[in-house]
């Protein structure tokens, strides 16, 4: 049979956003209440019988809910982490049920700033209360009641992602078997923050915010957006890897003596930047930037890594790069070491790639392959555990 | 089974929290977690190592053993494993001290320079023993510390550890009387088993 489908045959192929109504009132680590809620999320591959191959993607900062495949025939890219989530990719669909939802606060189908608020019929915006990574895994953990699924076989995530993942392991530890944290941290750094401040000023401090309240106005505050988002690319990348994309080559091949974006690097930020002012949320650039902030999980155990891990029940696999300088592989280590010291099964793999923090991302042999290595292993798991509940029943 | 595993499988406790520093595959770590119901670690820098461990569900880390072991705690393994990497660290003493530090037991085994092939290598060739156990020449060997039996006992006594064990094997990890008399002379790999001095 000839195939007809227009994606590549390692393709989920077309997908759906979809949907859940939460209606368990969500207390948020803030104070607040969410009485109900909006989760959108995608999901690739079968759920089986007894429940035990779902595998939960959290997106980092700038995610969403799709994670693989198209939503369109003729869409031009996949979803951001298509890579790796596929039919025999390392999160292998043929095997696993995946599920990827948008955290609440953003902006793509879950409840966040733009959705409207009930009680004064306009959106939220500013208003919107400022979540944490402890409160996205409590929302996520509905979207698990739903499919009924008591355990994920792994939690999966880069970056932000990976917080997620590591708070999942000691938060709700009976419902995780597996966290994978890549290019992660346990908390930010000092210089962190100052990148994420930079990043919310130069939003805040666009005329065209109005403190949060742009929605009903004529512009937003793009220029703003596209300035935190040209920051946050640079250090995505490593020095080295834009030596190699763009050196110091000029657009034109000459000096011009003016401002226009004569180094491609320059021309590279402010298309990058354009195209994500287009389709992100001012508000929740800023919510998810403080969550970042606010993420440290070792306070609520006195400042103690180890005694938070201690909780966790999961198996963990950290991975970092050796060119990510946003986290760099020492911070991975801090969590290595605390796991260590709590005796926790881990393993951990320092990749050498020139790419930066975007390596998660990206197609490097050795992460590709030590990942499915380790997802080849929790596929073996589900299936024995869905073996041994088919044989009592 | 390599009678070297056979003799560590003897010397580790079951259900003993572990670590093997340079853990190759993970194969030591694989059969003392099956026949000794073990927990804990490997550290190995070699990617395709990494790759083989976490194929057989062998705990690994990524780590340069001649960076140290400054992140594991004072006394938090039973025992802590070296085989056959002794001899390739920049800093022998300092790791001996260190495993010493995190284990409560240490056991490490190496190829003996003083093996009487080597010697007559030496003496008759003039030149830098290559065997079985010794494959390398010496500008691309990663052998950068060789020693004998006789020297590692007297860095043990110096860094104030006991030895509680010693198997002196041949290439073929075998054992002969001769090697029982003289170890240093006729046995081309050793198997120590060490603690710190006061530990019983």
């Amino acid at each position: 049979m000839q195939n007809t489908s227009p994606f590549p045959e390692n393709s989920v192929g077309l997908v759906k956003s979809q949907s859940l109504r939460v209606d368990t009132a969500i207390k948020l680590q803030c104070g607040q209440n969410l009485s109900h809620y909006d989760l959108a999320y995608e999901t690739y591959g079968t759920l089986n019988d007894s429940k035990s191959n779902a595998v939960l993607i959290c997106h980092a900062l700038s995610g969403n809910q799709h994670a693989a495949g198209y939503h369109h025939v003729d869409d031009k890219r996949p979803g951001w982490w298509d890579l790796c989530i596929g039919p025999g990719k390392a999160i292998d669909t043929n095997h696993l049920f995946v599920v990827c939802p948008n955290n609440i606060g953003g902006c793509h189908g879950s409840v966040g700033p733009t959705t409207l608020n009930i009680e004064t019929s306009h959106p939220y915006g500013p208003d919107f209360p400022i979540v944490t990574v402890k409160d996205w895994v409590h929302s996520q953990a509905q979207l698990a009641d739903h499919f009924d699924i008591l355990q994920w076989a792994a939690v999966v995530g880069g970056s932000l992602g990976g917080m997620q993942a590591l708070q999942w392991a000691i938060d709700l530890p009976h419902r995780i078997r597996h966290a994978l944290v890549i290019a992660s941290a346990p908390k930010l750094s000092a210089q962190n923050i100052a990148f994420n401040e930079i990043a919310r000023q130069a939003i805040m401090s666009d005329p065209d915010f109005h403190n949060g309240h742009y929605y009903g106005e004529r512009s937003y505050p793009k220029r703003g957006l596209i300035l935190a988002r040209m920051l946050g690319h640079v250090t995505y990348l490593s020095d080295h890897a834009m030596r190699l994309k763009f050196g110091r080559e000029l657009k034109k091949g000459h000096l011009s003596f003016d401002y226009d974006a004569e180094f491609q690097v320059e021309s590279y930020l402010r298309y990058q930047g354009e195209i994500f002012s287009e389709n992100f949320d001012a508000n929740t650039y800023l919510l998810m930037t403080k969550a970042l902030d606010y993420f440290d999980p070792a306070a609520e155990y006195n400042g103690n890594l180890v005694g938070a891990v201690s909780q966790a029940l999961c198996k963990f696999m950290v991975i970092s790069f050796t060119t990510d300088w946003r986290f760099a592989p020492n911070r991975s280590e801090e969590i290595v070491n605390a796991l260590l010291q709590a005796k926790k099964t881990v393993s951990y793999a320092k990749i050498d790639a020139p790419q930066g923090h975007d390596s998660f991302l990206l197609d490097i042999p050795r992460y590709k392959n030590l990942f499915s290595a380790y997802m080849a292993n929790i596929i073996l798991e589900a299936n024995k555990l869905n073996q041994e509940k088919r044989n009592a029943s | 089974m390599r009678p070297e595993l056979e003799v560590i499988e003897g010397w580790v406790n079951s259900k003993a929290h572990v670590l093997d520093l340079g853990c190759g595959d993970g194969s030591l770590l694989q059969h003392l977690r099956s026949a000794k119901q073990t927990t804990g670690y490997g550290l190995e820098s070699d990617e395709n190592n990494i790759l083989e461990c976490v194929r057989a569900n062998v705990n690994v880390l990524e780590q340069d053993l001649n960076k140290g072991l400054g992140n594991f705690k004072e006394q938090s393994f039973d025992v802590v494993i070296m085989t056959q990497a002794l001899q390739e660290i920049r800093h022998p003493h300092e790791i001996l001290r260190d495993m010493l530090r995190i284990g409560k037991e240490g056991i490490v085994t190496f190829p003996n320079f003083g093996f009487w092939r080597n010697r007559s290598y030496l003496a008759l060739k003039g030149r830098m023993p290559m065997s079985k156990s010794l494959p390398h020449h010496w500008y691309d060997t990663p052998n950068i510390h060789l020693c004998t039996f006789k020297d590692f006992e007297a860095l043990c006594y110096r860094q104030g550890l006991r030895i509680v064990d010693r198997t002196v094997v041949d290439a073929n990890y075998r054992d002969s009387l001769a090697m029982r008399i003289m170890p240093n002379l006729f046995g081309s790999t050793a198997l120590y088993r060490i603690t710190k001095e006061g530990n019983s």
